[in-house]
């Protein structure tokens, strides 16, 4: 466990997919992130907790260069991004796969080309884009929606369509901003699960931004059966190695650690916030 | 307290138009180099044109027939309503057409491309597209701004040719002169400058209406509000500015091309 850490685990930066170091950012004179160093190494889940307003989502922006830092080094895939030309951050960010708040679908355009939205640029072939976006529907178990348009379609149902969105060809870093974000809890359970499952059937590195605690127990404390085809809870005092906390109090790192290291935490704010 | 807010709204507008050159520069550019996006200029052009058709031949043809109206009653105080036909036509493609057309087709696609873009800076849309490796100026907005000078470029004849057919209309049915006299007098008079002079303006107008339409759209902040302020600002901005490079333009082009 690491409570105000420096630089957080210096000797995975040179395999980690993401790495911060001292990035700070500001908004009209105001600071919005302070100093924050951390990364994420390859398989690992990280969980961004933090109350709202706090800088979760413009963290999560500065992660794939939608946002550019005042201060500091970002690496993404070993790759100096802080002050990469936007042209130079397209192919970069199409190794990436990114699940926005409100989920961001295009409103005027179905669901098959929401998902295949990249494919369709590249000019994939029809054929090829029908059975991808199939595979992908299938995944979050929404195949029934392929011709609909996202308006027809639930908070939860959007949020689906936008994690196959993100996973249709399969990204090496997946950013998820507040998946279960106004949702009803049988819902965000729904969408819990299948971030359960994308991290046990790919082990894609992945950062989840949200403020709800119980969402982040469920990922720790459960695994996603195969043969059962549903997410089960790990054995009592077990929990997932490959996902861990991050923790921040008014644009500040306050922690970096695992699920037992939060819970043993001492940090007031940690503590308020978990109780 | 007055100065710094002099001094504060100086310096947004610089900053404001120091940022629409790099944004219109840059879209221009991306023309020049691939991923290019036809299918999207050619939607574009579908909306612009095909869609603004209908508005730009009903003022070009209502602005003809005021022309004709109005001119015909101060001409025949000099026994010189026979050149009616000169005046309107004249007046129609190198002046009223493109200026016209221009503003009609900012009041309806620098608005519908600011709210458009707006909305979807606001439901972030447009960061969507950006993490999936999609350059919004390449996708978005080049596409509007070649399809919108291309259009405007048509357009313009539309209205040209129906703003003379509205003042035929006028001279013939309500001020009963001779038809044949009207389109012989527009066409002898008018010289290869006056329709220079008129399809270079929309190459112009048509450049500003979507760049400024787009440029306010992709700076929105401020959710549903901010549209509204930005579809608005947009309008304001693409007219006001097709006045004002109207009026540079036509001072070269009576430099280039001096009037007999």
């Amino acid at each position: 466990m690491t409570d105000l850490p420096p630089f957080a685990r210096p000797a995975l930066v040179d395999r980690s997919v993401v790495a911060f170091h001292k990035v700070s950012i500001a908004f009209a004179g105001q600071p919005v992130l302070e100093n924050i160093s951390f990364s994420v190494a390859p398989g690992e889940t990280r969980i961004l907790f933090g109350p709202a307003g706090v800088g979760k989502s413009v963290l999560l922006k500065l992660v794939n260069g939608l946002l550019r830092p005042d201060e500091g080094s970002i690496l993404l895939f070993g790759e100096e991004i802080a002050n990469m030309p936007e042209e130079k951050l397209f192919p970069l960010r199409t190794r990436t796969g990114m699940v926005f708040q409100e989920s961001a679908l295009f409103d005027s355009l179905s669901v098959r080309d929401n998902v295949a939205y990249q494919l369709i640029q590249e000019r994939v072939p029809d054929d090829e884009i029908d059975r991808r976006v199939r595979e992908a529907l299938c995944f979050v178990e929404l195949e029934e929606t392929f011709d609909l348009f996202p308006g027809s379609l639930s908070g939860g149902m959007k949020r689906r369509v936008a994690i196959a969105r993100a996973l249709l060809r399969q990204p090496e870093l997946l950013l998820y901003d507040s998946p279960t974000g106004g949702l009803d809890p049988v819902t965000s359970t729904t969408i819990i699960e299948l971030i359960v499952k994308e991290r046990d059937v790919y082990r894609t590195p992945s950062i989840l931004v949200t403020h709800r605690l119980q969402d982040a127990f469920t990922l720790c404390s459960h695994r996603f059966d195969a043969e059962l085809g549903r997410m089960v809870p790990l054995p009592e005092g077990q929990t997932d190695p490959s996902t861990t906390f991050l923790m921040l109090e008014e644009g500040r790192l306050i922690f970096d650690g695992t699920l037992d290291d939060l819970l043993r935490s001492r940090n007031e704010f940690v503590r308020e916030f978990i109780e | 307290m007055a100065t710094n807010t002099i001094e504060r709204t100086a310096k947004q507008l610089v900053l404001t138009v120091q940022d629409y050159s790099v944004f219109a520069w840059r879209a221009f550019l991306n023309l020049w180099s691939p991923p290019r996006y036809w299918p999207d200029f050619l939607i574009q052009s579908d909306i612009i044109g095909a869609g603004s058709t209908s508005i730009v031949l009903l003022s070009g043809f209502f602005t003809g027939g005021v022309l004709a109206l109005q001119s015909a009653a101060t001409l025949s105080q000099f026994g010189a309503t026979a050149v009616t036909g000169q005046f309107v036509s004249i007046t129609m493609i190198r002046e009223l057409g493109p200026v016209l057309t221009g503003i009609m087709v900012a009041g309806r696609n620098a608005s519908s491309m600011a709210s458009e873009l707006g909305s979807m800076v606001v439901t972030e849309q447009i960061d969507a597209m950006r993490a999936l490796g999609v350059d919004p100026l390449r996708k978005l907005v080049t596409p509007r701004i070649f399809a919108c000078i291309s259009m405007l470029f048509f357009l313009t004849i539309v209205a040209d040719a129906f703003g003379i057919l509205g003042g035929a209309a006028v001279t013939v049915f309500l001020n009963h002169q001779d038809g044949t006299q009207y389109f012989s007098m527009a066409w002898e008079h008018l010289r290869y400058p006056d329709i220079i002079q008129g399809l270079v303006k929309p190459l112009f107008s048509g450049y500003i209406i979507a760049s400024i339409g787009c440029f306010y759209g992709m700076r929105t902040t401020g959710g549903t509000e901010g549209v509204g302020r930005s579809t608005i600002q947009a309008v304001v901005n693409a007219s006001v500015s097709i006045i004002l490079v109207d009026f540079l333009v036509t001072r070269v082009l009576l430099a280039l091309f001096p009037p007999l």
